[in-house]
């Protein structure tokens, strides 16, 4: 990559600039390597956008079943912190086999508050916000 | 208490950057990519298994963790490295070294780190940064990729060092603690030059080296056959994103690469290393169409065979040149 061809397309993820100054690797008119920073480049930004895209929908499908009462709270908040039912086990200290069943209403029903507490603080919710799900 | 005399620096790799700094602080001058160069942080591989959000995992480097090793072991310098099995004593442990004036290198989890933009915070487990005083409740973090040094809680800090997942940084923290012998700098540049041409020309089929790429160019082929536009665009994606966002410097790290040729053949005194970092330069370009023609399929989505097949074509293509390349640079050594 020659240095006046470094690209500088700004980042926009969720309407909000997402854009981190990076050092790249240029040469110059001698063809001499020097350093150069770049804002983001149009084909990272797409495919970061994309990636967002995908939790995103995924996000909200999980808030549609959770409002039905297909999925517990758990769910909903666990895919907006980008975690998985294994990842979720391992950071709340549970079993990934009772992490699956609080999944699910039926199971999340039979929850200690001191349970709760434990994926709440995990997650980064009240307990509150776990028992009553606002569908914000 | 904070370390004195040390100095922030920005690089485009978080392993490479914490590696430069803490051996300067030592007295150690490199570059960027002499570090890279002689940690023979270039690769390639695909890991179909190991699935990131649903997608597998390509990487245009090395292990994490594999160039401080190498570098340090190329350069004689002695490292403590410690895991701890609790927060609270690796707490302690960092505040000790941070009390005897060492700058400390950690492993971290990027999802745990304010200072990143919102979008960039995945759980990305195996990121270094150094940690080089503490203020009340506040460390002081000067993270390789960020422009400027920055400030962390206590409690964030914590979190980051003992994140989930693979692979788990158990509080990982190392510094450098003695330099022995004399450095032999030409020496380390040409064993890590050698060390980069076994991995990428003997390393065991089909996933790693060059192989790999011709292994991924294969599959990138069938993608909209297998998995439908949407999963295809998502896929070709995630290999974008290693190459140009997890801070390569561009072009996958083929243009570090290139720059630590260069200047190999100013400190062996040896032109032929000069025409090579021009050749991997053009490597590096060609990757960097790669990516553009993939952002081109993206946008697209309609998943057409035959865009799929040129992505695959490329990708190939750039296999069969780096073999050429690394068989070439192999037969100088």
């Amino acid at each position: 990559m020659k240095k006046d061809e470094v690209p500088q397309d700004k980042r926009i993820i969720h309407g909000e600039d997402n854009s981190l100054a990076k050092v790249v690797y240029v040469t110059n008119q001698e063809g001499k390597y020097e350093t150069s920073i770049s804002e983001g480049w149009e084909a990272e930004n797409l495919a970061m956008s994309q990636a967002w895209d995908e939790i995103d929908e995924k996000i909200e499908a999980t808030r549609q079943k959770v409002l039905a009462g297909e999925l517990s709270p758990i769910a909903y908040y666990m895919e907006k912190a980008l975690m998985t039912p294994a990842s979720l086990a391992r950071y709340a200290g549970f079993w990934r086999f009772f992490v699956s069943r609080h999944l699910k209403p039926a199971g999340f029903k039979k929850l200690t508050d001191e349970k709760l507490q434990r994926y709440a603080s995990v997650l980064g919710v009240a307990v509150d916000d776990l028992k009553h799900f606002s569908g914000k | 208490m904070i370390v004195k005399d040390f100095k922030h620096q920005q690089s485009a790799h978080c392993e490479n950057g914490v590696t430069l700094s803490l051996l300067k602080h030592y007295g150690i001058e490199l570059t960027e990519p002499l570090i890279f160069g002689i940690g023979a942080g270039l690769f390639f591989t695909h890991l179909p298994f190991v699935k990131l959000n649903g997608v597998p995992g390509t990487s245009f480097r090395i292990m994490p963790g594999y160039i401080f090793k190498k570098v340090c072991k190329e350069l004689g310098v002695k490292m403590k490295v410690q895991k701890f099995s609790s927060p609270e004593k690796a707490t302690r442990a960092l505040d000790e070294a941070l009390a005897n004036n060492h700058p400390v290198g950690l492993q971290s989890s990027v999802y745990f780190l304010p200072y990143f933009p919102p979008a960039w915070r995945f759980h990305f487990n195996a990121h270094n940064l150094i940690v080089y005083g503490k203020e009340g409740d506040e460390y002081l973090v000067s993270d390789p990729i960020m422009e400027t040094a920055t400030r962390l809680g206590a409690a964030d800090l914590q979190k980051a060092r003992f994140a989930k997942g693979f692979p788990a940084p158990n509080g990982k923290m190392y510094y450098p603690v003695q330099a022995y012998g004399k450095a032999n700098l030409p020496a380390a540049i040409i064993k890590g030059m050698k060390k980069t041409c076994f991995f990428m020309l003997s390393s065991p089929p089909p996933l790693f080296g060059y192989h790999g790429m011709v292994y991924l160019g294969k599959k990138i082929k069938k993608y909209p056959e297998k998995l439908g536009g949407r999963k295809a665009a998502l896929y070709i994606g995630s290999i974008v994103r290693m190459q140009e966002e997890i801070g390569t410097g561009g072009g996958g790290f083929r243009f570090l690469y290139a720059a630590f040729l260069q200047e190999a053949a100013a400190i062996l005194q040896d032109d032929r290393f000069l025409t090579m970092s021009g050749e991997m330069t053009s490597i590096g370009d060609e990757w960097r169409n790669f990516a553009f023609s993939c952002a081109r399929v993206m946008k697209d989505r309609s998943g057409s065979l035959s865009s799929y097949e040129e992505l695959g074509n490329m990708m190939i293509a750039l296999g069969a040149r780096e073999k050429d390349f690394f068989t070439r640079l192999k037969q100088m050594l």
